[in-house]
């Protein structure tokens, strides 16, 4: 029995599952009110989904709207709405960019959960008509020796590189961080950035009356049917296995046909709107292609090509079947249309029409089954402004000071403390994340992981190229979200214009616990905050980005991640800078900006005291700003051979990571507190070599921008050894296979050799 | 020593990209007649007896199987 | 000189290929996997990539495409081909080139700038490196674990058709260190690691990729 309109008109007290689905008493009530009748079935799948959390932003929207209100920028061509925004680099060039989270199916099945999410941006950027260029992963795991991180990790490794190695994207940066918190909650976010000319933007749009709708790519499964609502709107339960639901399992190499296929069909200029099918599936790209073009759509449901032929139209239209996109296309163009996915044996469908009627109706077997405005489908869901309230123990945090706790007080203790801390999880080498990652293909790839940021060049000929890092602190957000937030914002911003990019735009995933806690809540409202906030003083744009809520086990949320990505633009990669030492005999070592006493939320804090407590270190954005001014400065006048931003682990983390990236010691003088100097965490930092015959010009710059620069000492090739004067010296093999043996002891050895 | 044969294969339900890769190459081979292809794995195990059929199950389906996307069939050979 | 580089379904490296060409001072030219025409070229690149996913073995559906029936004909007739990563694993698979590359011992996928030890300088693609020299290029493979019976192993170390050998540690359990081989007439070769990847100082860990594409060019035109 097929539930058509004109059967939920005879059927007006027909019970319906909606709560089962996920919807409240009044949104089900809404949506009677709305079509002035009972949904069918279909229409029930449909608004379920799309005003689940997950696809509404019901509960973030009035604190996202924040981003909205910033200062316009010129650089911006298409904004927050679109499947990814868009930012003028020059040249006539554009580029988009977007973070995504895929944090739960992550956690049900590492790697296919990692795999597809790779897969799910990839789509959005390539919908946007840009070649995507780069992938990046913020990764967040529980405890690094807990049995389950044994479970996740390495197979969220391998899915993020049998994915992303498969489309031959380069992997050009990310994180790896550890803390119990994230144990049953791994966050596994994905950025990926394109690149196209700006006359070939494609934006999601069903427009032109007599137009045809065509799905294309994989054929239709029961993949994560009620995935999106299921996955992203309910804790995970204690109740073992039978509750698993359905997982998506992705295919890169249909992803990657379906790439070359769309940016031909972009070259032959045959498509008038375009949408890629991600979480909810048909539902989604039918109603938010046709609620932004002509208003109105007529699909045959019967046309779409299936895997399994036994899928209800319910089904069908909640199908989160991965590879798949949706394509507005004129009438004439249609053969050829069909001729290139052909050559690329691609399938492709005409599933419908668009008409200007202001509904979306779908058929099935010769039966109307769904007849809405498509934009009160996708659109106006319901908004919710959620009870928000200070965590009851931010004041007992804040008053247990990482003061009290004992610190090295000799050069002995200083050293191994050293020793120590580069060992950690979580400031160890992650080369035995990264190396899983080709960074190589596409040979644009300038600078990669572990550098500040990954830098990419856009052209060959003229060098232009693009920045990007991403950070994320989730200690300092759990001490003070708003400065949590813009810590991030600072440090992500920090790193692009330490490779001597300039900060261009932001994008943002938010991870964050139930929102229906009110706690949570705050958390969150004072992370946008801050973030929006910093996003003005800086001058940037919020471009676009991913809420993630529910980030939690039972009622323990994780501490609250924003993850912020930072795109930048440099005009000729040849002037980046690079982190290693050693790229000069006379290169001279000096620390810019001011270290204080900031040990708050800090790495030395957590790994040694597991203590967290205080609070985050200040943050002033407009000496970030002078800051990004001299490091950008520097780089086009090519005054500095290396530069590192300093963040987790301090002054000490910084030295060693750039002295093993050389391959060449360094002899630095700490004044003051030696413990403080190396292991504070002040922000606004950054270590640079500068040849000795450019200091001069070097700190005159600094001077005209009123950022400190200090002396600290030079490096010492033909010398292997980290040496901090009048206190202790590590030769830098020690230092190496400390640093270097952390996580293979841990994930599992290097290969023998022989 | 018994040898027993665990077949593993992804659920039906679950998309087969191996498979559907081989597939899609074979009407180029000139094999029409093929309208489905699905990839498995086939493990050959030897097992001390007596055979305790339970314990491997239990074993397939906490190591040999992913059982989030994949079943198995058990065989004990004589 | 024309060096044509093969886009099959999946091909990833291919634009990186012609650049190298390119850089070189050849004309790269764009061969399509479903073409059996090879456009007058005076040589063939299979780049890297996971042709049709390389779900079934790497290679295995691509050593039947179109183009690999003029490309396996005009080999025989000294055609130089360089088959790079997924190339090698097609250049296997089509039986030009003797052994198989299986699953990396670690079972990871690894990517490392790796030395090499260049061992035979009279091939195509090598006659412009020095014998023993060593050079670092990129390896990026899951499956990158070359293996032969011993007595081909034999016959290629005795014949001197180990190309280049992995130095300073194996980054795939690949016997004998073998990183690159060549047919009998070293017109054929295959190579896991890729030297397209190492043509610029801007993008790679040194130049030394270079010399495969010049070896080409100077030969042919001496």
């Amino acid at each position: 029995m097929i539930d058509s309109v004109q059967h939920a008109e005879a059927t007006p007290d027909h019970p319906q599952p909606y709560s089962e689905l996920g919807l409240k008493s009044e949104e089900y009530h809404r949506i009677r009110d709305i079509l002035g009748r009972r949904p069918t079935s279909s229409e029930l799948a449909m608004y379920s989904v799309m005003w689940s959390e997950h696809c509404s932003y019901k509960s973030s929207k009035v604190h996202l709207r924040q981003f909205g209100d910033l200062p316009h920028s010129e650089a911006l061509l298409v904004g927050i709405g679109e499947n990814a925004g868009v930012v003028d680099i020059g040249e006539g060039y554009a580029v988009t960019f977007k973070i995504e989270s895929h944090n739960h199916p992550s956690y049900v099945e590492p790697y296919q959960g990692a795999a597809t999410g790779v897969g799910g941006i990839v789509r959005d950027i390539l919908t946007m008509g840009a070649r995507p260029v780069a992938v990046m992963d913020p990764l967040r795991f529980g405890r690094a020796d807990a049995p389950d991180t044994q479970r996740v990790l390495p197979a969220v490794v391998a899915g993020i590189g049998g994915y992303g190695n498969c489309l031959g994207l380069p992997n050009i940066g990310g994180e790896v961080v550890f803390d119990d918190g994230y144990l049953g909650n791994p966050l596994v976010n994905a950025l990926c950035v394109g690149v196209m000319r700006h006359e070939d933007i494609r934006l999601a749009k069903a427009s032109g009356a007599g137009n045809q709708v065509i799905l294309f790519g994989a054929r239709t499964g029961g993949d994560g049917i009620g995935g999106v609502s299921v996955l992203a709107s309910e804790t995970f339960a204690a109740d073992g296995p039978a509750k698993r639901p359905s997982v998506q399992v992705g295919d890169p190499f249909t992803e990657k046909v379906l790439i070359e296929c769309c940016l031909e069909i972009f070259a032959e200029d045959l498509v008038v709107g375009i949408q890629d099918l991600g979480g909810a599936g048909l539902s989604c790209a039918t109603t938010e292609l046709s609620s932004a073009g002509s208003g109105g759509m007529h699909v045959v449901l019967d046309r779409v090509p299936l895997r399994d032929e036994t899928l209800a139209p319910e089904e069908i239209l909640m199908s989160e079947s991965q590879e798949r996109m949706c394509a507005v296309v004129r009438p004439s163009d249609v053969d050829r249309f069909m001729a290139v996915c052909a050559k690329w044996e691609v399938t492709a469908t005409v599933i419908g029409d668009v008409n200007e009627s202001g509904r979306l109706t779908i058929d099935w077997r010769d039966e109307r089954i769904v007849a809405v405005p498509p934009r009160t489908v996708a659109h106006d869901g319901p908004v919710y402004e959620r009870p928000m309230a200070r965590p009851l123990d931010l004041d007992d945090l804040h008053a247990d000071d990482p003061g009290r706790l004992p610190r090295p007080s000799t050069p002995e203790e200083l050293r191994a403390l050293l020793l120590r801390m580069v060992a950690s999880p979580n400031l160890c080498d992650k080369t035995w994340v990264t190396e899983q990652y080709d960074r190589y293909v596409q040979g644009n790839t300038v600078l990669a992981q572990p550098e500040d940021a990954g830098v990419v060049r856009v052209d060959e000929s003229t060098g232009l190229g693009v920045a990007l890092a991403t950070d994320g602190n989730g200690r300092y957000s759990r001490l003070d979200p708003y400065a949590g937030a813009q810590l991030a914002l600072a440090e992500a911003y920090r790193n692009v214009a330490t490779t001597g990019a300039w900060p261009l735009a932001v994008t943002d995933c938010l991870n964050f616990g139930s929102p229906e806690d009110p706690e949570v809540m705050w958390q969150f409202a004072e992370a946008v905050r801050g973030l929006a906030d910093g996003c003005r003083v800086l001058g940037l744009p919020v471009t676009g980005g991913n809420v993630s809520f529910y980030n939690q086990t039972a009622d323990t949320a994780i501490n609250p991640t924003p993850i912020i990505g930072v795109l930048g633009v440099i005009t000729d990669v040849a002037r980046r800078t690079p982190m290693a030492f050693g790229g000069r005999p006379d290169e001279v070592l000096l620390i810019l900006g001011e270290t204080g006493q900031d040990f708050g939320g800090s790495e030395w804090a957590w790994s040694e005291h597991h203590h967290l407590g205080g609070r985050p270190p200040p943050v002033d954005l407009d000496r970030e700003r002078a800051l990004a001014d001299v490091m950008v400065g520097a780089a086009e006048e090519q005054l500095l051979s290396a530069a590192h931003d300093l963040s987790d682990g301090g002054l000490a983390q910084a030295l060693v990571e750039c002295c093993l990236r050389g391959d060449v010691g360094a002899n630095v003088h700490v004044t003051d507190d030696p413990f403080v100097a190396l292991f504070a965490e002040s922000a606004g930092r950054v270590l640079v070599g500068v040849p000795a015959q450019r200091v001069t010009r070097f700190t005159e710059l600094c001077a005209e921008h009123g950022v400190p620069a200090a002396e600290l000492g030079t490096v010492t090739p033909g010398r292997p050894e980290l040496t901090v004067v009048g206190q202790f010296a590590v030769p830098l093999a020690e230092l190496r296979a400390a640093y270097s043996a952390t996580l293979p002891a841990l994930f599992g050895p290097k290969p023998e050799k022989r | 020593m018994p040898r027993v044969v665990v077949d593993v294969m992804l659920k039906p339900e679950i998309l087969d990209p191996q498979g559907t890769a081989i597939l899609g190459a074979l009407p180029r081979l000139g094999f029409d007649e093929v309208t489905a292809v699905r990839q498995g794995k086939h493990f050959e195990l030897e097992v001390t007896e007596p055979v305790d059929e339970g314990r491997l199950r239990q074993l397939a389906d906490i190591l040999l199987a992913n059982s989030v996307i994949e079943e198995f069939t058990l065989r004990v050979l004589p | 000189m024309r060096v044509g580089v093969v886009t099959f379904p999946g091909s990833l490296d291919d634009r990186d290929a012609q650049r190298a060409v390119r850089l070189a001072g050849g004309e790269p030219v764009a061969l399509w996997h479903g073409d059996e025409d090879l456009r007058r070229v005076d040589a063939v690149v299979l780049p890297g990539g996971f042709s049709y996913g390389d779900y079934l073995r790497c290679g295995a559906i691509a050593r039947f495409a179109p183009v690999m029936r003029t490309v396996i004909e005009r080999a025989a007739q000294g055609l130089p081909v360089l088959g790079i990563c997924n190339g090698f694993q097609i250049l296997c698979e089509s039986h030009l080139l003797p052994g198989a590359l299986t699953r990396n011992a670690h079972l990871h996928f690894r990517n490392r700038d790796q030395r090499l030890r260049v061992e035979n300088v009279s091939t195509a693609w090598t006659s412009g490196l020095q014998r023993d020299a060593e050079i670092v290029v990129p390896v990026k493979n899951g499956e990158g674990c070359f293996v032969a019976a011993p007595d081909v192993l034999d016959r290629l170390e005795g014949e001197g058709r180990v190309v280049v050998r992995y130095a300073d540690g194996n980054p795939n359990g690949s016997v004998r260190d073998i990183a690159g081989i060549c047919n009998a007439n070293g017109n054929v070769v295959g190579l896991m690691p890729h030297p397209e990847h190492a043509v610029e100082t801007l993008t790679g860990p040194s130049t030394d990729g270079l010399g495969f594409f010049t070896s080409l060019l100077t030969a042919t035109v001496s």
